[in-house]
């Protein structure tokens, strides 16, 4: 309904709490930026594209009680290259494309409950049984998101149907919750078990990674044992997956409930996780607040093959990027990015937008760096509390990774659901989203109790230029005539009379 | 400027940013003098020095020559002997105006910082000299071109005609027909030269982007960054509701000391001149001390008055440790986050109180010495007694 009536193509919605550590957690399934995330891909028929944002974007704030009616000129782009569509598509004229991200908006409950109302069964059967707030926001990072796309309905394509998918991703740290061990069960994680399927779906399965590290079996126990086994190829590496399909009635045959339990054999000394192919980090460096650096690091880990990658980075307005001190360096050398698309912003009205594509050889690091300059902003437009300072949102790394093993094409039929999860368009390479850390920065405030005073001081300055020259310009020189004495001479003539004293 | 070619370099209009506000005449110059930047502004500042002496010279004749003119016609009190200039005493003023100029300490920071206000000096520098030689075309152009890069010094255009026709010996009466002629066209020339450079800029770029991003700039004052004047400030902290009408207050506060200062100082353009100039760099929307330079280089000329100055050495104490504060309060507020923006805010005020009082004395000292010249020295009053004067 939303959909037909805005002539939207393509909608992505994430609301993100925490940031994802990619080096720690490896390469996420799907990340999202910390805050609110909003890029709509708009059909060709819409005539006003702004206009129609700006509705979606208050419409889309009322439906998710997200403060998205936030999303205005001022945090708004149009990437040229960054986010192409991942539904069907036509044509890809970028003018349809917006983009938009609230790095400050917190996520909380209420943002939940209406994600959950979205869900054929709601909160009440299936795996949403398990989406309780109170375990689901004590945790490391949380981002749901809502996708909606066109794509075919069969593989001859012939209708076209709306695709509308909910994901959460959900990182639990049982270290942080004091029990040493890395041992989980659903019921630790959820405090809830699951009880049965949702009746309206048609598929519902639980995937457990039991891939072995370093080809050593036996080294991790799934209890109870999964009635079948799962190997993919996902992101480049081969994993194993064992699988629970909640709507085979041989699982609640011997226990009402299904707690998913995982035990480690022999006690992890270390963190096992490889390091993804590609990671990133940024921050900002400098002192005072007049100017300041932003730096971005990335990393290309792979042995041996080099790949392109595209950086997007949105800097607010009152971060005024200097262009001409963009470097980039890799290895020690200037690498120069192939492809460059700056727009500078608009005082007020609209962010800088910066687009590159940059070649990361094999092994190497990259570090991309722009010197910008703080504005002083009118008093009105802080925030409540303006020394907390202003975010910078996160920026955006889209790449085609190349993977160390081939993968092969799986059967879509068997499992929609995973290869929806984990695409892969050629056997050779992947793509990978990747956003970098948001930044928060300082900006020079002016005094917030002042304004009367500043403006009677100012105009005083101003009247005392003017009072002066009026003085000179309209009054002439003149002799000075003896006045014959106001009251209080006379006065004290008479005094001196009484003293003996000579009168004034 | 770097930021502007760096734009053009990647093929983005350098008016679709925010943060470059020169004209594309600068463009086109820097495109060709980038490598050598330090250069040129140390030959823009001996440029702006060496027309200064110029110009001073000249004017120095043409004020002696009044003077003989005037004590000829006997129009002088017999006892101001010693207001009289002298020849002696008028030998080296140009050479300190020059020194004044260069030697100045703002001067200096402003040609270090390579601030395009030093172009802006020259164009002035220049348009004075061809004002004292009696080019009406030369002044035409190159107030033109100063208009052209920031839109104050139009209001320079009333002492260069008052002065131009003064040279041609046209009485500046409202009915005479000669001075209507000769007004309509210096302003012809100006507006002419005006439309030639503001074409030429407009094919240079093959927009008219750089309008709103020049002038509506300077107009409309958006970018609030602390500087020496008392704008950023008073916007930054205005109520929204009445930030339109203080704009339009302020950008005719400085437009508007024009008329009167033409009506009461029409005998003495250049000083008008002088006056007009100060006016501008206290009150434009972006100030400089380049600016402050500029009109601090000519108060040499006027050292005749210093006798009538009242309040000398106290606007000269309060103009040296204000500019010995900025820095300091500056890097208290931004760098070590230990003072206010109101203490830099408080040192902007008094900066500019003390430039007002230190035109408003020279001007008084300057109204009172004529005062002196056709009154006599020694004023009596009607019983005998020394006599005081007063402004009424």
């Amino acid at each position: 309904r939303l959909v037909a009536a805005l002539g939207v193509r393509e909608l992505h919605l994430a609301l993100t709490q925490g940031f994802w550590r990619t080096r720690a957690w490896g390469q996420p399934p799907l990340q999202a930026p910390a805050g609110a995330e909003l890029w709509v891909w708009f059909q060709p028929t819409v005539t006003d594209v702004d206009k129609a944002w700006k509705e979606l974007s208050n419409i889309l704030s009322g439906i998710f009680c997200a403060s998205l009616n936030f999303i205005d000129s001022t945090n708004t782009v149009t990437p040229t290259a960054s986010f192409k569509p991942l539904g069907l598509a036509n044509g890809t004229d970028h003018h349809l494309l917006r983009y938009a991200v609230l790095p400050r908006e917190v996520v909380c409950t209420e943002n939940l409950t209406p994600w959950k109302k979205l869900l054929p069964c709601g909160s009440k059967a299936g795996l949403a049984v398990l989406l309780k707030a109170e375990r689901l926001f004590h945790s490391s990072y949380h981002s749901q998101a809502v996708h909606i796309r066109p794509i075919c309905r069969d593989a001859s394509c012939l209708a076209v149907s709306w695709e509308l998918r909910q994901t959460l991703t959900v990182v639990f740290d049982t270290f942080s919750s004091g029990q040493g061990k890395k041992d989980w069960s659903l019921f630790k994680m959820f405090s809830r078990t699951l009880t049965d399927a949702c009746p309206l779906a048609s598929q519902s399965k639980v995937y457990v990674d039991i891939s072995p590290k370093n080809k050593e079996k036996e080294l991790l126990e799934v209890t109870p044992a999964p009635a079948s086994v799962h190997e993919a190829i996902v992101q480049g590496d081969k994993r194993t997956y064992a699988v629970y399909d909640l709507l085979s009635p041989s699982l609640f045959n011997t226990s009402r409930s299904l707690n998913v339990q995982l035990k480690w054999k022999r006690p992890q000394d270390s963190s096992d996780l490889p390091t993804p192919i590609l990671h990133a980090q940024r921050y900002v460096s400098g002192y005072g607040l007049q100017t300041g650096e932003i730096s971005t690091l990335i990393y290309n880990t792979h042995p041996y093959r080099a790949f392109p990658v595209i950086l997007l980075e949105t800097v607010p307005w009152y971060l005024r990027l200097y262009v001409h001190t963009l470097t980039i360096i890799t290895k020690g050398k200037e690498n120069k990015p192939s492809y460059i698309h700056y727009q500078p912003a608009q005082d007020r009205r609209r962010p800088h937008l910066l687009e590159m594509l940059i070649q990361l050889p094999a092994n190497s690091v990259t570090k991309i760096t722009i010197q910008f300059e703080r504005a002083l902003l009118k008093w009105t437009e802080y925030t409540p509390d303006p020394n907390h300072g202003f975010y910078v949102s996160s920026s955006v790394l889209s790449a085609l990774v190349p993977s160390v093993i081939a993968m092969k094409e799986v059967d879509v039929e068997q499992s929609p659901l995973f290869t929806s999860l984990f695409p892969s368009s050629d056997g050779s390479s992947y793509f990978v989203r990747l956003y970098t850390e948001p930044l928060l920065v300082n900006l020079p405030t002016p005094d917030f109790s002042m304004p009367y005073n500043v403006i009677c001081l100012t105009c005083t300055v101003v009247a005392v230029c003017y009072g002066s020259f009026y003085n000179l310009l309209t009054r002439t020189f003149h002799v000075e005539e003896p006045s014959r004495g106001g009251l209080a001479k006379r006065l004290a003539n008479i005094i001196r009379k009484f003293r003996g004293v000579p009168p004034l | 400027v770097v930021e502007g070619l760096a734009l053009l370099d990647l093929g983005v209009s350098p008016y679709s940013g925010a943060i470059f506000h020169e004209t594309p005449l600068i463009i086109y110059l820097f495109h060709f003098l980038i490598e050598y930047a330090e250069l040129v502004f140390m030959i823009t500042d001996v440029l702006t020095a060496v027309a200064l002496y110029l110009a001073i010279q000249d004017f120095n004749k043409v004020v002696f020559k009044k003077q003989k003119l005037l004590i000829e016609l006997d129009k002088y009190a017999p006892d101001v002997a010693e207001l009289i200039r002298t020849p002696m005493e008028m030998h080296y003023i140009p050479l300190k105006v020059a020194l004044f100029y260069l030697l100045n300490p703002y001067t200096v920071m402003s040609c270090v910082a390579k601030s395009t206000c030093a172009i802006n000096n020259t164009v002035i520098a220049f348009f004075i000299l061809a004002t004292i030689k009696g080019s009406a075309f030369l002044s035409a152009v190159f107030l033109a071109l100063a208009t052209y890069q920031s839109l104050y010094p139009l209001t320079l255009f009333a002492p260069a005609l008052l002065y131009l026709l003064q040279r041609q010996f046209i009485p500046i009466k409202l009915k005479s027909k000669s001075f209507w002629l000769y007004t309509m066209q210096y302003a012809a020339l100006y507006l002419c030269s005006l439309v030639v450079i503001i074409c030429l800029s407009f094919f240079l770029l093959n927009s008219w982007d750089f309008i709103p991003s020049v002038y509506g700039f300077i107009l409309s004052v958006p970018d609030l960054t602390p500087n020496i004047g008392l704008f950023w400030y008073f916007f930054a902290e205005m109520f929204e509701h009445f930030s339109l009408f203080f704009v339009c207050v302020f950008q005719i506060n400085v437009f508007f000391y024009t008329i009167p200062l033409a009506i009461k100082l029409k005998e003495h353009p250049v000083f008008f001149m002088f006056v007009q100039i100060a006016v501008i760099s206290i009150f434009k929307s972006y100030p400089t001390v380049g600016d402050i330079a500029l009109y601090m280089a000519f108060l040499p000329v006027w050292s005749h008055l210093y006798r009538f100055l009242r309040n000398i050495f106290i606007l000269s104490c309060v103009l040296i440790v204000c500019s010995l504060l900025f820095p300091v309060l500056w890097h208290l507020w931004i760098y070590a986050g230990s003072a206010n923006s109101n203490f830099y805010y408080a040192i902007t005020l008094t900066f500019n109180i003390g430039q007002i009082l230190l035109i408003s004395d020279y001007f008084y000292a300057f109204l009172r010495r004529e005062y002196y010249l056709t009154h006599g020295l020694h004023l009596t009053r009607q019983d005998g007694t020394e006599a005081m004067l007063v402004l009424k």
